[in-house]
């Protein structure tokens, strides 16, 4: 009986030293943090950590592809050839394409005829879309060229070697247990800091000092947040960047867009206000400056959405509106149609270019088969989120152009500068059907082919 | 569907095809007689019509069965697009309905009848007023001609 006492107490002091070296440990923990991660975060500066761990990830990659190739080319697995999609296309018109079917016959005198083999040229196109179209392509993540070392990227999985599996085992170790918790963290702190920071300056009277200040806020929050992503960014053509009074417009791939945005300048938002935490963050920052939260029902309403941007941007003083003009999320392959929402407000456009580089983690997100939060998990388990924002000169609806036009003008600045596709096709395309007028131009098209055009048969009749 | 199998709506959800005016012919060749699911196996062999002729083909066993993608295959694949109710003719009723399916609402129905009468009449061998498969063939290869220069 006196035996057990003793244990106990012993016990006890191991358990309470146990508790002493753990506490030590993670005030050593937050010291560091803050030093060598808030601290630069907060006044802007760099100190090399994270481009050091960049330098080192694109050696192991590099290594990785090499192995990869060098044992495909033992095993001699055959590549496709030079076709750069799935299928072999001739990208002619209808027009030509429908000719030189109906080569072999004689020409009638009246234009336009119909052969049977018509049809062959609509068999021909539908089958292409159906083996790879250029739409739904555009709503799952990309396909890598080379294997990167994440699980999820790996399309047919082949046992290579020792090495190359021992170096992902321990890639798998590292991210899951040693980024991505202090990732977390930092995401943590920072959203933390946005609220308060925000509410804080809030309260101060309006004067210009608020503003230098709310800037400053929520600059190093984003900052912060950025370190919890493993962001490397690099901005070019900053001279470029977004001046008050104006719009920006960018192509959108993520939530994190805005983040990467966010860290070199500040941007009024606009979006629908939400409830929960984002409810709470949105009425933070709403608190500081401007920025304009639409409630749900009003969203329908254009007029009055016109009316709040219209109002905003003539207020010279106020931030420059950040506006995604697709309106959903699209992998970072092409930029689809631009919503002419935007365009008819008539302020300044300042186009901006966002290019991922998939290498280092894909930021696509499918919202059809994450929610946000296993999203921004997947993020942080990523080996790092690399991109390259351009600023482009700013742009102005011209002389008799019309918003559409407009906007597809900007689209395709954005498009070539990203090196993106530049697709017509709507990014509403994820959830809802075609319009069946695009059908009926189509038929119309033909039909001119079969009895020809107008012009034909009245020269001929003459 | 995500059990493995494809309906129609999986196809109509590819923007290009939806507009093509020949989308729902082409979607329902996947389709065997009657059903509204096709699996991976039926829809790989609906493709395998449009596999590229390979040279090393040329030469093969004599006594094998035809591949696919044969020329006489594909033309029979394009004979089944017109023929509506699967009785080995085109008729002209059916002609007439994949006209419009083609053309939409754009020419009128008299101009149709003339140019699906025309259509008949030229291709017709036999006098039925209908066209059957080899005199379809006829008009196909002149396709194929095509194709190859």
């Amino acid at each position: 009986m006196l035996l057990f006492p003793q244990c106990d107490r012993e016990r006890s002091v191991a358990m309470e030293d146990f508790w002493a070296i753990v506490l030590a440990g993670l005030k050593v923990w937050v010291c560091l943090i803050v030093a060598l991660l808030m601290v630069p975060a907060m006044f802007g500066f760099s100190l090399g950590i994270s481009e050091t761990y960049m330098k080192i990830l694109v050696k192991i990659l590099e290594w990785a592809t090499l192995r990869i190739q060098t044992v495909n080319k033992e095993q001699q697995i055959l590549k496709s050839s030079s076709f750069n999609g799935l299928v072999q296309r001739d990208d002619g018109s209808m027009e030509e394409e429908l000719r030189g079917l109906r080569r072999s016959r004689p020409k009638p005198p009246v234009g336009g005829d119909f052969t049977l083999s018509d049809c062959f040229y609509f068999y021909r196109r539908g089958i292409e879309d159906i083996i790879e179209d250029e739409v739904t392509q555009r709503f799952s993540s990309e396909e890598l060229v080379s294997w990167n070392l994440l699980t999820r990227t790996n399309i047919d999985f082949q046992y290579i070697s020792l090495k190359l599996t021992m170096v992902w085992g321990l890639g798998v170790f590292v991210r899951y247990c040693i980024l991505a918790p202090l990732r977390i963290m930092l995401a943590s702190i920072g959203l933390t800091w946005l609220v308060i920071g925000t509410t804080a300056v809030g309260f101060l009277p309006n004067w210009r000092l608020k503003s230098w200040l709310s800037e400053w806020v929520h600059v190093m929050c984003y900052r912060i947040c950025a370190r919890g992503l493993s962001c490397t960014i690099h901005y070019h053509n900053k001279e470029n960047r977004p001046r008050k009074g104006g719009i920006c417009v960018a192509n959108h791939t993520s939530p994190i867009d805005i983040v990467i945005l966010c860290n070199d300048g500040c941007y009024a938002m606009v979006g629908q206000s939400h409830g929960g935490l984002m409810g709470v963050l949105q009425r933070a920052m709403a608190r500081s400056c401007p920025h304009i939260w639409f409630e749900r029902a009003d969203m329908k309403d254009r007029h009055l959405v016109t009316k709040r941007l219209t109002d905003h941007v003539n207020d010279k003083t106020k931030l420059p509106i950040l506006i995604f003009p697709e309106g959903t999320c699209i992998n970072n392959t092409s930029v689809m149609m631009f919503k002419k929402g935007s365009f008819e407000i008539g302020g300044t456009i300042y186009p901006v270019a966002i290019k991922y580089d998939p290498q280092f983690g894909d930021a696509f997100w499918n919202s059809a088969k994450y929610n946000m939060v296993s999203y921004l998990l997947r993020m942080m388990t990523s080996w790092a989120i690399v991109c390259n924002v351009w600023y482009l000169p700013a742009m102005h609806q011209q002389e008799g152009e019309d918003a559409v036009q407009f906007a597809n003008r900007v689209k395709s600045v954005i498009a070539h500068q990203g090196g993106l596709v530049d697709l017509s096709w709507d990014g509403g395309l994820k959830r809802a059907k075609v319009k069946d007028t695009y059908k009926e131009e189509q038929q119309k098209k033909y039909s001119s082919m079969v009895v020809g055009s107008e012009e034909d048969r009245s020269s001929n009749s003459d | 569907g995500e059990n493995g199998t494809l309906s129609r709506e999986d196809f109509q959800r590819i923007p290009e095809l939806a507009i093509n005016p020949l989308g729902d012919r082409i979607i329902n060749a996947f389709f065997p007689e009657g059903e509204d699911q096709v699996n991976f196996r039926g829809f790989m062999r609906t493709l395998a019509h449009f596999r590229p002729i390979e040279d090393n083909e040329k030469n093969k066993d004599p006594t094998a069965s035809e591949p696919l993608n044969s020329r006489s295959n594909k033309l029979l694949f394009a004979f089944k697009l017109y023929d509506l109710d699967r009785d080995n003719k085109i008729s002209r009723d059916e002609l007439l309905q994949v006209l419009r399916m083609m053309v939409g609402v754009n020419i009128s129905d008299e101009q149709l009848g003339s140019i699906a009468d025309r259509t008949i009449q030229e291709a017709d061998q036999n006098g039925d007023n209908s066209i059957s498969f080899n005199e379809f063939i006829k008009v196909g290869n002149l396709y194929f001609v095509y194709l190859e220069t």
